[in-house]
Order: C-alpha cells, then structure tokens, then sequence
C-alpha cells in the first residue's frame, strides 16, 4: 500500500508527459495536421511520402555517418585517454575536473564558441593556414558539404569523448591489479595485458557507454541547429533537425511527427546489432 | 597502478605528451570565448593581425550585452528553472527509488523496466507532440511549459541513480527504528534519506546541469524575450539574420558557462559519481 502511494504520483506524471505524446507522436504521424488547424487521417500517407523524398534519405545516410564516425572516434579516443589517465601524476584531479568542462557546459554555447573558431575570415584555423602558406583564403568549414559533416563530428567528439575518457576510467579502476601482476607473472606483455586483461573485463562499461552515446548522438539536434541548419543543402541534416524543420518550420507537424518517429527502427537495429556484438557476460 | 618504469622520456610519451595535447583540444575553445569577448570590432574583424591575442583589451562587449539584452532576465530563468525542475525531480525520483530498491510490490519490476526505458526515449521523439500538447494548454511563452517538461529528462535519471545509491544502504538501522516504534515514514525521513545526503547531492548536480543545457524544448516553448534561458537567448538575439554579434556572443558564451562551471567545481566528485554510476557498479 505505502509502496504504491508513493509510486503513483511520479509515474502518472510520466505517464502523462512521456506516455501520452509518445502515443500522440504516433497518431500525429497518421494525419495530414497542418499547424493550428484540425488533422484529417491519412494512414501511411506520410511515411510514403517520406519514402519518396529524397532529403528523407540523405537524412538517413547522414544520421549513419555521423553517430557511426563520432562513436567509433569517441570509443577508441575515450579508451586512449582513460588508459593515459589511469597513471599516477600530480594534479590528475584537477586536469579531470578540467576535463569534463565541454560535458557540463551548455551545449550550444560552447558549439557558438566552435563556430567561431571555424570562421572562414577571422578565425585562428584559417589563419595559420593562410600563414603556413596551406591555403588562401582558406576552406569554408561549414560551407563544403563534407567538411561541415567532418566539422560536426570533431565538435561532437570534443563534447562526447570526456563522457567516454572519465566513465572507462572509472572502469578501469575497478580492474584488480592483481590480475595484471598475475598476468606479467605469466609473461604477458603490456599489448597482451591489454588485450586479455583490460579489454574483457572491461567490455561491460564500454557497452553501457557506447549504447547511451549512440542513442544521443543519433537523436542529436543541437550541434547541428547551432552550427548548420542542416546545411549546406541538407548535407547535415539529422532525423531529429529534419523533423523539426519540416514541424516548426513548415507548420507540418505529422509529417514531421513521422520522420521523427523513422529514427526508431535504424536506432533499434544499431542497439541490437551491438547488443549481439558486445553482450556483457556476466562474470 | 602499474609499476612506474623507464623514466621521465617514456612518462612524458606515454603521459604528458597525450594529456598536453587533449587538454590543449579541451580547453582552446574557452580561450578563445575569453580572447574574443575582450577584442574591440577593429581587432576582431581584421583577417591580418593574429588572432590568438588581444591588443587592446575593453570590456565593451560585456557592458554591451549587459545593457542592450536580456541578458540577466535570461540567466535568471535558466536557473529558476533549473532549481524548480532540479528539486521537482530529486522528489519524484525518491518516490521511485525509495519503494523499488526496498520493498517488493506487485508491478515493481514493470515500473523500474519503464523508469529505464523512459531514461533511453530521445528527446526528439517527443518535442512535436509535446509543443502541441504545451499550445493547447496554453502554456507557450511560460517558464511553466519547461518546468512542466524537464523533469521528464530528469526523473528517470534521479530515480535511476538514487535506487542504486539506496541499495548501498544497509537495512540495519531502519530495522531497528521500526522495531522501536517508528512508521515507515518516519524511518524514511528520520533515518534512512539523511543517509543518502551523498546521493542527492549527486542526483542534483547532474540533473541541474542537464537542466542548464537544455535546448530543443526551451526553443519551440519560449518565442519571448522575458521568458527566454540563455541558450535560446543567444541563439535568437544575438544572430540577426546572417549578422552575428561575435563580441557579444562570446562574452555571453562565457558568463553564461562561468556559473554552472564554478557551481560544478565544487562538487566534482560528486558530479563524477553519478556520470559513472549508470555505468560502473562500485
């Protein structure tokens, strides 16, 4: 009785502000719903339509691109960085709290700071490549489509790989140094340990990081709002910057109720695929 | 730890060579927030000088968004509404925890399998339905619209955190003040949450971050200026078409990280705690 009292109110709450737009996301997606006006049912209309929109598909190959190329550079980078930390040296709490500064800063502030740092004209990037005589008047970072998908993911890594560095940390800080001593003993060597001590027992934690990075890099909107708009010609368009342009944009709120809701089953599969790959076992 | 072998060479390859350079990646966008904001126009706009120094440092960019923006209107409501969500969500989230991690009940599992589930639904699955949900209550234009919707962020995340940190807990003591008298509630708020005080401190610095940095919801519910957080603010203010006021975006980029970066400082570990807690079992 005590137990249910207490549960009630938090997850009617829930139920109220994540339950219900979920199923309304759902339904919006079913009817032509222009903004401010009643919708009219039209089945799968919207999700044929977006079938046969080609931006629909660039949007999918970028949303790939991207949360693959940002994850794997965050995964391999965090790994390099938790092992370099997990030494003794003087001021390792200070440079770790430094560390986590682009985790805990708002998001779109620091990505205004990058943009600027990417400026074509006035921007320290360009202006070393002007004065090592590499370019003139430089690359337009956010202009070329490849460059600006290339430019989103550095700022992506920046902010994701102090997530990945300080919680693999924290793993491998977990791991008993016996077992690597016991490892030596044996003749391992440090490549050996590596492979055989660290990585297993670490797989659990880089799992775990690497489904909540890829669910939020996948569904990322910020970056690419602040940085593109999705642009140049929707080279950097994401599910999540798509939707909202054709929602909030072009007052389309069940077609874009019906590409945010496409994200789920690539999502789905990607969460799978790694589910078979990196199973934890228990141990 | 590993046996430190080899000498300064190899530790300064294998440690400070790679630390340097991350820190120089990590850091350099901060400095250059700091640079820009303190550069009057002639320096900023001229494509010559080297833009990494300041000559002439002013101060005019900050008086400028001080007294031309909203600027402190939208501080302001970035952590009002940040304290409000922060605290809304510690609450629910103990009511969640506390049951979960000490009693069984029937449905007990269902509701910590969608407590998890709701934590892994992406922001950008919920933001049209929920913009039309906030216009037909009426709710557009008002800090309620984002009080209302961050703590579903928040929530899960709490309550997550805190059934793990409440486990950790040995039973003994509220056994023994339910044998002396006491009812479940107040063994709760006498004895067990006081306990907790770690947990919450954790749960709270991680949730009032979150609530710093949101965007997506903060952009389609609050179109005024009086309204607005300072994300939102910066975003939709200090761009004016294709003019950006670099100066000022810089200088507000900066005041608008210095708070959460100094409030964040003081409880590091705790912050770092619940980062890993999801993760890493202790």
């Amino acid at each position: 009785m005590f137990s249910w009292l207490m549960v009630v109110p938090p997850v009617t709450f829930l139920l109220l502000l994540v339950g219900y737009p979920l199923i309304y996301g759902v339904w919006l997606s079913l009817e032509d719903r222009p903004v401010a006006r009643a919708g009219t049912f039209v089945g799968l209309a919207n999700f044929i339509a977006d079938a046969r929109d080609p931006v629909f598909w660039q949007v999918t190959i970028n949303t790939f691109v991207y949360t693959i190329a940002a994850t794997i550079l965050k995964m391999v980078g965090g790994l390099g960085l938790a092992l370099t930390m997990n030494q003794d040296f003087r001021f390792k709490n200070t440079i770790r709290a430094a560390m986590l500064l682009p985790f805990i800063v708002p998001t779109v502030l620091s990505t205004i700071a990058w943009m600027w740092i990417l400026d074509p004209a006035f921007a320290p990037v360009n202006w070393f490549l002007r004065n090592l005589g590499l370019a003139d008047p430089g690359p337009s970072w956010l202009g070329n489509a490849h460059l600006a998908m290339m430019s989103l993911i550095i700022v992506n890594v920046w902010r994701g790989l102090p997530f990945y560095g300080i919680t693999l940390l924290a793993g491998l800080q977990t791991i008993s140094p016996e077992l690597y001593e016991a490892a030596t003993i044996d003749g391992a060597s440090t490549w050996d340990r590596f492979i055989y001590v660290t990585l297993p027992l670490l797989k659990p934690v880089i799992f775990i990081v690497t489904m909540f990075s890829v669910i939020f890099t996948f569904a990322d909107f910020q970056l690419v709002y602040v940085l593109t708009r999705g642009g140049p010609a929707n080279a950097t368009h994401l599910f999540a910057t798509y939707a909202f342009d054709v929602a909030m944009g072009g007052g389309q709120l069940g077609m874009g109720a019906s590409i945010a809701l496409a994200m789920l089953p690539p999502l789905a599969l990607i969460i799978i695929a790694m589910s078979l790959y990196m199973k934890p076992t228990k141990s | 730890m590993m046996v430190e072998r080899g000498g300064w060479r190899v530790r300064g390859l294998r440690l400070w060579l790679p630390l340097g350079a991350y820190m120089i990646f990590t850091l350099f966008p901060f400095y250059w927030m700091a640079v820009t904001s303190l550069k009057p126009n002639n320096e900023l706009y001229n494509r010559k000088i080297m833009p990494l120094i300041v000559y002439h440092p002013t101060l005019k960019h900050y008086a400028d968004l001080l007294s031309e923006t909203n600027f402190l209107v939208w501080t302001w409501n970035t952590f009002l509404v940040a304290a409000v969500s922060t605290t809304i969500s510690l609450v629910f989230g103990t009511m969640l925890a506390y049951p979960l991690a000490r009693m069984r009940f029937a449905g007990s599992a269902l509701i910590s399998f969608g407590v998890a589930s709701t934590y892994l639904v992406p922001q950008p699955l919920l933001f049209i339905p929920l913009a039309d949900i906030i216009t037909s209550l009426g709710l557009n234009d008002t800090l309620t619209s984002v009080i209302l919707t961050y703590p579903t962020l928040l929530i899960p995340f709490c309550a997550w955190l805190l059934m793990g940190y409440f486990r950790s807990v040995p039973g003994e003591l509220e056994d023994a003040a339910r044998i002396d008298g006491a009812t479940r509630l107040q063994t709760m708020f006498k004895v067990f949450l006081p306990l907790c005080t770690p947990g919450f401190i954790s749960a709270g610095i991680f949730a009032f971050t979150l609530a710093q940095n949101e965007f997506l919801y903060a952009l389609i519910f609050l179109t005024q200026t009086d309204v607005r957080t300072v994300p939102v603010g910066a975003i939709a203010e200090l761009v004016k078409g294709d003019v950006f006021y670099w100066g000022q975006l810089m200088a507000a980029a900066l005041l608008g990280s210095v708070p959460v970066a100094i409030i964040y400082s003081f409880f590091v570990e705790h912050y770092v705690a619940g980062l890993t807690a999801g993760a890493v079992k202790q």
